[in-house]
């Protein structure tokens, strides 16, 4: 029964996909298996996995954000700017701090809107992330900034630790992923152990039963959309550093690959059901793919379609699964007649 | 019957509509407000054939995009994949146009090349669509997921296809760009007025309109009256792809070109036009005259700021700010209107 | 069961109402209830829908405030009870719909109120798990702390839903149509539950329209009738026709359906050795053109189903259906459609109606198909015409074709239900519990139609569980069991009592 139960989650799924899948490119070529392919790939996976984690709480919670991306770009240009202007020459910890300020203050917005007006959380950060980015482009600016702060500049080389490989490439695994590590620590906590946290569930699982439970609703969601803002000024500014440059109208474009993302890790779109853990196999398991196809000797444009079909044959075997089950009963519980389960 | 009841009842159908529905009347509003500002700011530029001819070039493209929305939003679902499939379908027409029209072709063999292309075009956009009605009829997945996940598919597919290129239409179908009915009114604008004369007779006046309607309504009890819920299904994302690639048309049309990742944003606007219309996104209500006058309300202000703005840098933007805050500002004047009732 | 009459001369009552009324809009929805509940007493408030059952919840849960009356509780007058102040002082209301967390195990839904009430900001899994366990000990119920709650059936839901409760101090469990949704089964080891509640001293309030429940349950009985104390008796007292008696407010008399066929003509309707796995197995019986069959049984018995089967909307595994002797494959809705078999589902809110769609389009929903006039288009004339027809042959009171359903009346609702299906002229027609949820009046009116429409030749089939709509509409009565049809009853030859008992019996 545990076994069963363990096979039916999506979370396993995905992990023995991607399991399955490394054996595989790593059999038809070696050099996955290289450090320098696994750095590359963490540090592919640090921004869309952070982004991730903000999407996983926001399902969660029974919502959908396409914003965050608007945030993340916006919190970075403005850092940009805003560093630049003042000649700050200092070290990278400032533009976070001021990212994540910006992103909290974003994020708030969004929450203004979902928690005092009850309006569905699609349609808010539709409207939020068309401000947002039009105000960016149209206030802050709209030309790429390539002259970057120094702090920022540095941080593209801000690794770890470097390994030199046999043929004296020297490749470091970038200190961003550190980033990604507390973050999805954190946000595993706060939803596992703390109120908050369940809070989020049990607003996803049934908004109704929450209020008569008494979960303050609101703060709820201010919660969740403040921190997702939080998380997305702290990945656009990392996406930022590691590209050496801001572009105002970068970023913006990916909002629906991360959700597609946080959803092949068993994110429910329905809301009430997501594990971080499950999340960052979701991520992976995308990163993997689409930077290994040139591995595996497939061109690079086959990447998106790869992709799609990941998506599409993800979602659609547990889809057609519980299918199956409901087709028996239309509208009966499907225990009808079995004996009613362990009572004494 | 009062007096005023009989004015109503005489009154044209669409001004009936309007009068009657909330949201509708406030975008009516919100038109004519913005149209009569604008035209007291800059009555030179604004109320002119020339900034129609370019008004009226410029929203066709969302403007269908939203109707293919709203026809699955109609049913609860939604349809993300609108934008890809115009690439797709515009890309394999640009082909099309490329290998079987010869440089030197007559004018009957240009004539036979398009509307080859036009075929191709629109049967990819409704083969498309049929596999997002698949999905989601027969396979039941949730419309958001099984369209996320097939915008990324058809997007892949057009990037193999032109391995990452632009491919040119030759100039073929440049005159939906340039030509003006009686020197005003623009082809794609034309296209728009076709689409929604003909979806408006497709869902009020069919009955497979109304039982999108129902579906959208209450999916169980259209299974339990015996509409054949995922057949119905299935023919709306048809439809949705097959206006899709019309917009790919219009796309090539304008640029001469087409490209995978052209205009990935409209998927966006579309919906938020669709939403602006008062278009419910869990389905059973939402009408056509919304979607007009909404992409009507949009355009007027980004036109309009675009020519207050001109000056400015980066003006050009200044409209997504303005769309954002429009929607916004529409659903918290309904959140206020529902209350008081 | 102990002698809660004797304990509770000796003790102050827990809650006690005097005189509540409560009008909504000018129209009476209580007048002058009072109502007394003990400590460790189970109380059981019974009254027909639309009685007032529902605004007296409310008001014990603080949810509405009374027009008039006093309300003490625990010996404190409340002046303005708030849910706040009900919840602190030890009322809770187990809703129809449990208020659960779909999405969480069956420890943390158990847990989580508690856990809020005592401002916790931190998890802690073992104590949520060892709250749970201690929770269901208190009733003597196990049930597995990790399952997720939407993978229970609707008994181990309320079990869930008990608990919960319990661990807020509850000193009086309200529990609304606790039962609707159990099996005979269920319903019994509800019962030890329930009793395992009152010596934890706690106080039930038992809301239902079952007869036999509330006699077997009750310790006291508030019988309410158009917000009107009827009775408030000791459950001793009563028995089923005084029951009966004082919730409908008379003794039923409604003419019988007498069907004037020949039964040795060939059936309009056979049914042969029909089975779906786990559904119902072996069902044999025939249907003539004007007869009312009524298929009885318990929840779970398997009556719901049979009919869904031969609405083609679940898999038949093995038998054969025949229509007018000619043998029909029906695997889907459409085939069912296709052979003019209409079914008009049990839950009318989420199965039945369009709820925000316009009665006429509700009407024409079956039907939209046969309305093409030229081409494809609907014909406008020939869909108002026929939204008329039968607004008019139903007697539907709206006062507009054009208006949402939803702002209908129950039974003039389920008159649009049934509107739907007979503008497809249907051959057979099956209904599932015709008259849940329609006040007295409007019931009968519903019978009326249905026998008038046997009469002019259409085969129908009810099923449900109403023991005296079965007797007024039917003229044969097959009883289900487990999956499978245990006896055959013409209606003339069985007294309503008779019936209960068999539906009953176990």
């Amino acid at each position: 029964m545990q076994v069963k139960k363990l096979f039916a989650k999506q979370e396993t799924l995905v992990a023995l996909t991607l399991f399955g899948l490394c054996l595989v490119i790593g059999f038809i070529n070696p050099v996955f298996w290289t450090a320098g392919n696994w750095f590359d790939l963490a540090r592919s996976a640090t921004v869309t996995g952070i982004f991730a984690i903000g999407v996983l709480i926001v399902l969660i919670s029974g919502g959908i954000d396409v914003s965050f991306t608007a945030i993340a770009v916006f919190a970075m240009y403005t850092t940009t700017v805003l560093l630049k202007d003042a000649q700050y020459t200092g070290g990278m910890w400032l533009f976070f701090v001021i990212a994540a300020l910006i992103g909290l203050g974003l994020g708030l917005i969004n929450a203004f809107f979902i928690a005092r007006f009850r309006l569905p959380t699609l349609i808010v950060t539709l409207g939020t992330q068309s401000m947002f980015r039009g105000f960016l482009l149209f206030v802050i600016g709209s030309k790429i900034i390539r002259d970057i702060p120094p702090g920022m500049a540095d941080y593209s080389k801000a690794f770890l630790f470097t390994v030199t490989d046999d043929r004296g490439v020297t490749v470091g695994l970038h200190s961003a992923v550190l980033w990604l590590v507390a973050i999805a620590i954190l946000a595993f906590v706060i939803l596992r152990y703390t109120m908050l946290g369940r809070g989020i569930y049990a607003l996803g699982g049934s908004r109704e039963a929450a209020e008569r439970a008494g979960f303050n609703i609101a703060r709820t969601q201010v919660f969740i959309y403040a921190f997702v803002g939080v998380l997305a000024g702290i990945a656009g500014m990392i996406y930022g550093g590691l590209n050496r440059q801001a572009n105002a109208q970068d970023i913006v474009g990916q909002e629906l690959d991360v959700i597609a993302a946080t959803v092949l890790g068993g994110a429910s779109i329905m809301g009430g059901r997501g594990s971080v853990i499950g999340t960052l196999l979701g991520v992976m398991l995308v990163v993997v793919m689409s930077n290994s196809l040139v591995l595996m000797g497939i061109p690079a444009t086959w990447q998106r379609v790869v992709v799609g079909a990941i998506i599409i044959i993800g979602t659609a075997v547990p889809a057609l699964r519980t299918l199956r089950r409901q087709r028996r009963s239309v509208n009966v519980e499907p225990e009808t007649l079995a004996p009613v389960g362990g009572r004494t | 019957m009062t007096s005023q009841e009989t004015a109503r009842q005489s009154a044209a159908p669409w001004v009936r509509l309007v009068v009657r529905d909330g949201n509708l009347l406030r975008l009516f509003i919100a038109c004519v407000l913005i149209f009569v500002v604008m035209t007291l700011l800059r009555p030179e530029v604004f109320p002119t054939v020339e900034n129609f001819r370019s008004m009226g070039s410029q929203f066709p493209e969302v403007g269908v995009l939203a109707v293919a929305i709203m026809i699955a939003m109609l049913t609860g679902g939604i349809d993300l994949s609108v934008v890809s499939i115009a690439n797709l379908s515009g890309v394999l027409a640009a082909l099309f146009i490329r290998t079987f029209i010869p440089a030197e072709a007559s004018d009957v063999q240009v004539v036979i090349g398009l509307i080859g292309a036009v075929v191709i075009a629109f049967a990819v956009g409704m083969l498309c669509g049929l596999l997002n009605g698949l999905l989601v009829a027969r396979v039941n997945l949730t419309p958001i997921l099984a369209t996320l996940g097939t915008m990324t598919l058809y997007t892949g597919i057009t990037v193999v296809i032109t391995r990452g290129n632009a491919v040119f239409a030759e100039n073929r179908l440049t005159f939906i760009g340039n030509t003006y009915l009686f020197g005003v009114i623009p082809i794609p604008m034309l296209i728009f007025a076709v689409v929604v004369a003909v979806f408006s007779v497709i869902l009020n006046r069919t009955a497979f309109g109304l039982k999108l309607y129902l579906i959208g309504t209450n999916e169980k009890a259209a299974r339990f009256s015996g509409i054949d819920v995922p057949r119905t299904l299935i023919g709306a994302y048809v439809l949705s792809g097959l206006l899709a690639a019309v917009v790919a048309m219009i796309f090539l049309g304008r640029n001469n070109s087409a490209k995978w990742d052209f205009a990935p944003s409209y998927v966006l606007q579309a919906i938020l036009v669709a939403v602006l219309a008062g278009v419910n996104p869990a389905g059973g209500s939402g009408r056509l005259l919304g979607i007009v006058l909404a992409i009507l309300a949009l355009q007027f202000v980004s036109t309009g700021l675009n020519m207050l703005l001109l000056a400015v840098s980066g003006g050009q933007f200044f409209k997504e700010f303005a769309w954002g805050a429009l929607l916004l500002i529409i659903m918290v004047i309904n959140y206020f209107s529902e209350r008081r009732k | 069961m102990g002698s809660p009459i004797a304990f509770a001369l000796a003790v102050q009552p827990f809650l006690s109402l005097t005189n509540i009324s409560k009008s909504y809009a000018g129209v009476r929805a209580l007048e002058d209830v009072s109502l007394t509940v003990y400590p460790g007493e189970i109380h059981c408030l019974v009254g027909e829908n639309g009685s007032g059952k529902s605004t007296l919840i409310k008001i014990i849960a603080g949810v509405v405030q009374p027009d008039a009356g006093q309300i003490v509780i625990n010996g404190k007058t409340m002046h303005r009870l708030h849910p706040i102040d009900a919840i602190r002082e030890g009322i809770q209301v187990i809703y129809q719909d449990f208020s659960l967390f779909p999405n969480l195990t069956v420890a943390e839904n158990i847990a989580i109120n508690h856990e809020l009430s005592r401002q916790k900001r931190w998890v802690n899994w073992r104590e949520v798990r060892e709250i749970a366990r201690q929770a269901m000990r208190k009733i003597n119920i196990q049930l597995d702390l990790d399952a997720t709650v939407s993978e229970i059936p609707v008994a181990d839901k309320q079990l869930v839903a008990i608990c919960r409760a319990l661990l807020q101090n509850a000193k009086l469990i309200i529990m609304d149509e606790a039962t609707t949704a159990l099996t005979e089964r269920e319903i019994r080891s509800l019962f030890d539950v329930i009793h395992n509640v009152q010596r934890e001293n706690v106080a039930v309030l038992f809301v239902s329209h079952k007869l036999d429940e509330v006699l077997e349950i009750a310790d006291k009985a508030l019988i309410i009738r158009n917000g009107k104390v009827v009775l408030d008796v000791d459950a001793r007292e009563l028995d089923r026709s005084k029951l009966t008696y004082y919730m409908t407010g008379r003794n039923i008399e409604e003419t019988v359906y007498e069907w004037q066929g020949d039964s040795d003509k060939p059936p309009l309707l056979e049914v042969r050795h029909l089975s779906s796995r786990g559904n119902f197995e072996d069902v044999t019986f025939q249907l003539h053109a004007g007869e009312i069959l009524g298929v009885t049984g318990l929840l779970g018995s398997g009556r719901t189903e049979l009919a869904l089967a031969l609405f083609g909307a679940i898999p038949i595994d093995a038998g054969e259906i025949a229509l007018d002797g000619q043998p029909i494959v029906l695997r889907s809705i459409q085939d069912a459609i296709t052979h003019r078999i209409g079914y008009v589902p049990e839950d009318r809110l989420t199965e039945g109606l369009f709820l925000e769609s316009s009665v006429g389009n509700n009407i024409l929903a079956r039907v939209l198909d046969g309305l093409k006039g030229s081409g494809q288009l609907l014909d406008r004339a020939l869909m108002k015409a026929t939204t008329q027809e039968w607004i008019g042959r139903l007697s539907i009171k709206a006062p507009h074709a054009e208006l949402p359903v939803k702002s209908l009346s129950g039974g003039n609702q389920q008159r649009v239900v049934l509107a739907k299906w007979l503008a497809s002229k249907p051959r057979v027609l099956i209904l599932n519990g015709p008259t849940m949820g329609v006040d007295v009046g409007s019931k009968m009116e519903l019978h009326e139609i249905i026998k008038q429409l046997a009469r002019e030749g259409l085969g129908v089939i009810i099923i449900s569980d109403d023991v005296p709509e079965l007797m007024q509409t039917c003229n044969r009565i097959l009883l289900m069991r487990r999956g499978r049809i245990v006896e055959h009853f013409d209606r003339r030859q069985i007294t309503e009592m008779d019936l209960t008992q068999r539906l009953v019996a176990v």
